[in-house]
């Protein structure tokens, strides 16, 4: 029987072998975000690869959702922020997009539940559709079940799609923003620490949905919470004090780290 | 945080316990003072106005003196219109300088107009009036509801301002990256989401300016002047409300002075209702977003 | 692993797009109209009353003239007049606001914190016409059969309580703008008030204060709050203009005595700019409203700095 070791060997020589036919979807190269002149994440460079889930770990403040934000132009809504370095997605430099295309591809989830309060379940999936392009009254109502199904919202729903979003529970509104996403057909989405603020069995479900939408889409999700990321997730970037420490297969992460920085976080033995 | 000197001996303490019995009687005494004017203000009002009002206020043109009966028909329309000029200008310039002030309050402009917005709201009414006189009257040579309008908008502008601001800076930040995550353009973000959550306390604060500006005397004194005649033409003097009690007010004829009383009632009965629009409307904006 | 980059690294800056661009300078666009509209009232002022100002000069300021036959003016009268009736209101509404103040946010329970502090909503939001037409009919007549009478009977020594009580002068004048500018000083004191922290209450409560004692702490805390308040109240009376005019009296005239009518500069100009007689009078008149908005402009300012600074230091704590 192989050993932990050899295993981990085995991966890594299968994986430098297949490096050119590898597709990655996002890269990132010395990047470094400031905010006021303080430095939040310095000089990260990773590359995440196509249909995959990563997961970003560390303790709270390492810079794990400043890194996340930078992907998608979150951080242009901050007064102060510098974004330095080099992102790509599909590899063409992020810059050489527009802002607001880059915003519809990269999908974002984020902490708290945030349904628009004003409209109701069905207007809000099809919010950032409506908004975007103008399509058929038919061809919504089939993007809303397909984007409701995915995030394993649908059978909860069907019936009351035209119910203000703010009835729903805060999972069922959790997923609501997930099929939100979902409807503008990005390929890329990010999680900001998603299921925190929910409760187990809501919190089940969503990784259960992240699951299935791995095939599709490529995944990148921050969490706090390390059972989630040996839970969910391919590969695993380890972050600390904003500099990104590893990055390996999440089995290796787990099992035999290669840095004792990431050895000492998740044994517990701080963080 | 001063010092704060403690006297420990019994008779001390008992006069300290009754000084502050007294002082806190007072302060309920001072609440009362401060109610009972305004008690008496609505009762009197009321009492004095609602026993001259009737169809003919509001349907009636003002008559001579010695004739009997005469209503403020004229100077109810003048107020409508010249509230609506005002809205013309207010509105848009209130809401947009809101939006302005609180989405990109990054830019260098944006604490420069907060605070000329506050300078605005100190000038005295009677100040713009004088401006919408010579911006406005000299050129015609002819006092007018535009003149009068304009005066009124201006008033408005920082009221709207301040209330669009408080209501934008209500909606969770949260609501606008939503927006923007899903690749929503900014300008669509804030009018279409962000304005969309803040309507309901927009709306509030717009009816409030202009209630407001519907009870301003000084500013039309000599800007829409006063009519004593039906009129909607734009471009000539025009009656208000205000004015008109203003008018009969300082006359010397009871006659005069009861349709004055009608239309003080009318003017405090509006702004009663609005108020309380406003409180319940703000009420529930606050356990929503809570 | 995390490799080190070697390469020169640049900002990424996000490109607008252009309907963003747009939207952003719309706004703008009607922004900056708020301050063209504040210098073109400056500009006005200034370019209007420059008949007066060049004849007069300084000394319009200092002058008790006011007679439009024979086209000498000078503001002295109506600046004494606004600065007198504004003090008597301070006077009066300084101690009631901040006893209402206390009253809403220590002492009254819910159901009559509501009621109460939507009352004083009410107040401030009557049209100042209303007030006048009230002290007309109400207040003067009062002032003239009782409260006069009385204050000469008891402190008629004063030379500020004699001379005729006809009800209509700077102290009704006074009273009816305490009453118009308490609204202001009770909420702003009364914020004030809810920003200092329970726990500084408590710990004057814990060394064995009384409860006057502990507001009273609270409100020494808050003085600076208050101070700008009451600066903020005071910009508020200076400019009333409609109220004032209708019990003031109108009569140019510098006296001793508070029963005695005068004039303020809003007052003087309400009544007499529609009808002013000659260049030279509304010229004068405009160089009255330019004092007031001076005198406005630089009350409101310092109350603005004294309320801010005092935010600041309580954000800070």
């Amino acid at each position: 029987m192989e050993t932990a070791e050899e295993i981990t060997k085995e991966a890594a020589v299968i994986e430098t072998v297949s490096e050119e036919k590898v597709k990655y979807t996002v890269e990132t190269e010395g990047l470094t975000v400031s905010f006021k002149g303080r430095e939040a994440i310095n000089d990260i460079n990773i590359k995440i690869r196509a249909n995959t889930v990563t997961s970003i770990i560390g303790p709270s403040g390492c810079g794990k959702s400043t890194f996340l934000r930078s992907l998608n132009f979150m951080h242009d809504l901050t007064p102060g922020a510098k974004v330095k370095g080099t992102i790509k997605i599909h590899n063409k430099n992020i810059d050489e997009y527009d802002m607001t295309e880059v915003r519809r591809r990269v999908g974002m989830v984020f902490q708290k539940p945030n349904p628009f309060p004003t409209m109701n379940i069905y207007d809000n999936v099809v919010a950032g559709i409506i908004m975007n392009k103008g399509k058929k009254r038919n061809e919504l109502n089939e993007i809303v079940e397909q984007s409701l199904e995915l995030a394993g919202l649908w059978e909860e729903v069907k019936d009351r799609l035209k119910v203000s979003a703010m009835a729903l529970s805060g999972g069922q509104q959790q997923r609501l923003c997930i099929a939100r996403t979902l409807a503008v057909n990005p390929e890329i989405i990010l999680f900001d620490e998603p299921t925190s603020a929910l409760d187990p069995i809501s919190t089940s479900k969503i990784e259960e949905t992240l699951f299935h939408l791995k095939n599709k889409y490529t995944i990148v999700i921050v969490t706090h919470n390390m059972q989630q990321a040996a839970r969910v997730s391919d590969y695993t970037a380890y972050f600390f004090l904003g500099k990104l420490i590893e990055y390996a297969r999440t089995r290796t992460i787990f099992t035999s780290p290669r840095e004792k920085l990431t050895e000492d976080y998740v044994t517990g033995r701080f963080g | 945080m001063e010092d704060y000197y403690l006297k420990v001996s019994k008779g001390h303490t008992d006069r300290r316990k009754l000084k502050s019995r007294l002082m806190i009687i007072l302060c309920y005494v001072a609440a009362a003072m401060a109610i009972l004017p305004l008690l008496y203000i609505f009762f009197y009002t009321t009492m004095q106005g609602a026993s001259s009002l009737n169809i003919d206020f509001f349907t009636e043109l003002p008559k001579p003196v010695g004739e009997s009966g005469g209503g403020m028909a004229n100077a109810i329309l003048g107020t409508l219109i010249l509230v609506a000029l005002g809205s013309v200008i207010g509105i848009p310039v209130g809401i947009f300088a809101g939006i302005y002030i609180t989405e990109y309050s990054k830019s260098i402009f944006a604490n420069v107009i907060k605070f000329v917005t506050d300078v605005l709201s100190g000038i005295p009414s009677i100040i713009i009036g004088i401006f919408a006189y010579g911006l406005i009257v000299i050129p015609m040579k002819s006092f007018s509801a535009y003149a009068g309008g304009f005066a009124l908008g201006v008033l408005m502008i920082p009221t709207i301002t301040r209330i669009t601001e408080e209501m934008l800076k209500l909606v969770p930040h949260s609501l606008r990256e939503a927006a923007l995550a899903l690749g929503i353009p900014r300008w669509k973000t804030t009018l279409r989401i962000v304005l969309r959550t803040a309507q309901s306390g927009i709306i509030t604060g717009v009816l409030l300016a202009i209630a407001r500006a519907a009870g301003e005397t000084a500013p039309l004194l000599f800007t829409s002047f006063g009519n004593s005649f039906w009129s909607t033409s734009l471009d000539s003097p025009m009656a208000s409300i205000p004015v008109q009690i203003f008018n009969y007010a300082i006359s010397p004829y009871d006659e005069w002075h009861s349709k004055a009383w009608a239309g003080a009632f009318v003017l405090i009965s509006l702004v009663f209702i609005v108020s309380l629009i406003v409180r319940l409307a703000t009420r529930n904006k606050f356990s929503q977003t809570a | 692993m995390n490799t080190k980059t070697t390469v020169e690294i640049k900002e990424i800056k996000a490109r607008k797009k252009l309907s963003d661009l747009f939207f952003e300078n719309l706004t703008l666009v009607f922004a900056l109209m708020i301050i063209g509209l504040v210098v073109f009232i400056i500009y006005e002022m200034f370019m209007d009353s420059k008949l007066s100002r060049e004849i007069f000069g300084f000394g319009f300021i200092f002058s008790q003239d006011w007679n439009p036959v024979k086209d000498k003016f000078g503001a002295l009268t109506f600046v004494y007049g606004t600065l007198i009736s504004s003090i008597i209101a301070l006077a009066i509404s300084l101690p009631v606001s901040i006893g209402v103040a206390v009253y809403l946010s220590e002492l009254a329970a819910n159901v009559f914190k509501t009621a109460i502090s939507f009352l004083i909503e009410i107040l401030a939001a009557i049209p100042s016409i209303v007030y006048g037409f009230w002290g007309i009919f109400v207040l003067a007549p009062f002032m003239r059969t009782t409260v006069q009478p009385f204050l000469q009977s008891t402190l008629g020594f004063l030379p500020i309580f004699q001379g005729n009580a006809v009800g209509f002068g700077l102290l009704t004048a006074g009273i009816i703008l305490a009453i118009m500018v308490t609204p202001i000083i009770t909420a702003i004191t009364r914020d004030v008030l809810k920003a200092i922290p329970t726990s500084q209450r408590e710990a004057a409560y814990a060394l064995g204060a009384t409860k006057w004692e502990a507001i009273k702490m609270a409100l020494l805390n808050a003085k600076g709050g208050i101070l700008g308040a009451t600066v903020l109240g005071l910009g508020r009376a200076v400019g009333e203009t409609m109220a004032v005019t209708m019990v003031i009296g109108n009569k140019a005239q510098i006296k001793a005595s508070l029963f005695e009518p005068s004039y303020s500069m809003a007052s003087v100009i309400a009544n007499e700019f529609a009808e002013a007689s000659g260049g030279l009078h509304i010229s004068s008149l405009i160089e009255v409203g330019l004092i007031l908005f001076a005198v406005t402009f630089i009350i409101n300012s310092f109350a603005r700095l004294l309320i801010y600074s005092f935010t600041r230091k309580t954000e800070a704590k």
